[in-house]
């Protein structure tokens, strides 16, 4: 598996996805924190987030005696300079900026 | 822009991305300024690599012409340990409301993965400092001003991959 696969994987998972949502909001949280806002066990958390990490998309740091979970956009970028920017970043963005009217109109 | 409001509460931006390189290279990317106009926002940063030293980004005349001020960020070195770390202090100067929030903080981490490749991880604290989050984990296209870190270092990447340092 190459790494953009890993991260292919990792995203295309909801509760993943959630995951990451939550860390994007707040940065350097527990897995206790995290857990929290799952209807999951604890071992489900930590399966999901050593996924989103061999990923490169978690970095999990000790601080103290506590180990944090920080959000890392790099890989992500680095798919999007690869693949989006290439073909289609005009379009995309045009999309994007659509849909951002639309919801702020409705 | 409920994104940026959320992304505020952040206090810790962490990037971290896999160069071919070596740590001497990336070394010499970020702290020498003749590479480090060459990526992200093209302005000039130069270091007095020593515990106390300025730290100094100035901007190119393109980017003055655009409205920005001449000295765009300013910091103190904390620590240096070439090839391996680089710990400063970091305020931005192209906004008042910027400049009044005072230094945040900017720890870069070069650790050699396997022979040629160089994982390198820059570790943004910004402890009571929002706008500044704001600002460098913008994802608004480029040309509208958005980029921030991830601009930069993905830019960074492909500079040290195709050239030889």
């Amino acid at each position: 598996m190459t790494d953009d696969d890993r991260v292919f994987k990792a995203l295309a998972d909801p509760t993943r996805r959630f995951l990451l949502d939550r860390l994007f909001a707040r940065d350097g949280r527990t897995l206790t924190e995290l857990e929290s806002e799952l209807e999951m066990t604890r071992f489900g958390v930590m399966k999901h987030l050593r996924v989103l990490e061999d990923a490169g998309l978690v970095v999990a740091r000790r601080q103290g005696r506590e180990k944090l979970h920080f959000l890392n956009p790099m890989p992500i970028r680095l798919i999007h300079d690869r693949w989006i920017d290439k073909y289609t970043e005009r379009q995309v963005s045009a999309l994007a900026n659509l849909k951002s009217e639309l919801e702020e109109t409705a | 822009m409920t994104t940026t409001e959320e992304a505020t509460l952040t206090t810790t931006q962490l990037y971290r991305l896999y160069i071919k390189a070596t740590p001497e290279a990336i070394w010499d990317a970020i702290t020498k300024p003749e590479w480090n106009e060459r990526y992200g926002y093209r302005g000039r940063g130069e270091y007095d690599l020593r515990p106390g030293g300025r730290y100094l980004a100035t901007a190119n005349e393109q980017m003055q012409a655009m409205g920005m001020p001449e000295q765009l960020v300013d910091g103190e070195v904390i620590e240096a340990d070439p090839p391996r770390k680089l710990v400063q202090t970091w305020r931005a100067l192209w906004d008042p409301d910027l400049m009044a929030e005072g230094p945040t903080r900017v720890t870069w981490e070069i650790e050699e993965e396997t022979a040629g490749i160089v994982r390198l991880t820059v570790t943004h604290e910004l402890e009571g400092a929002p706008k500044h989050a704001a600002q460098v984990a913008s994802t608004a296209p480029i040309e509208q001003g958005g980029g921030g870190w991830l601009w930069i270092l993905s830019d960074l990447k492909t500079l040290v991959e195709s050239e030889t340092i």
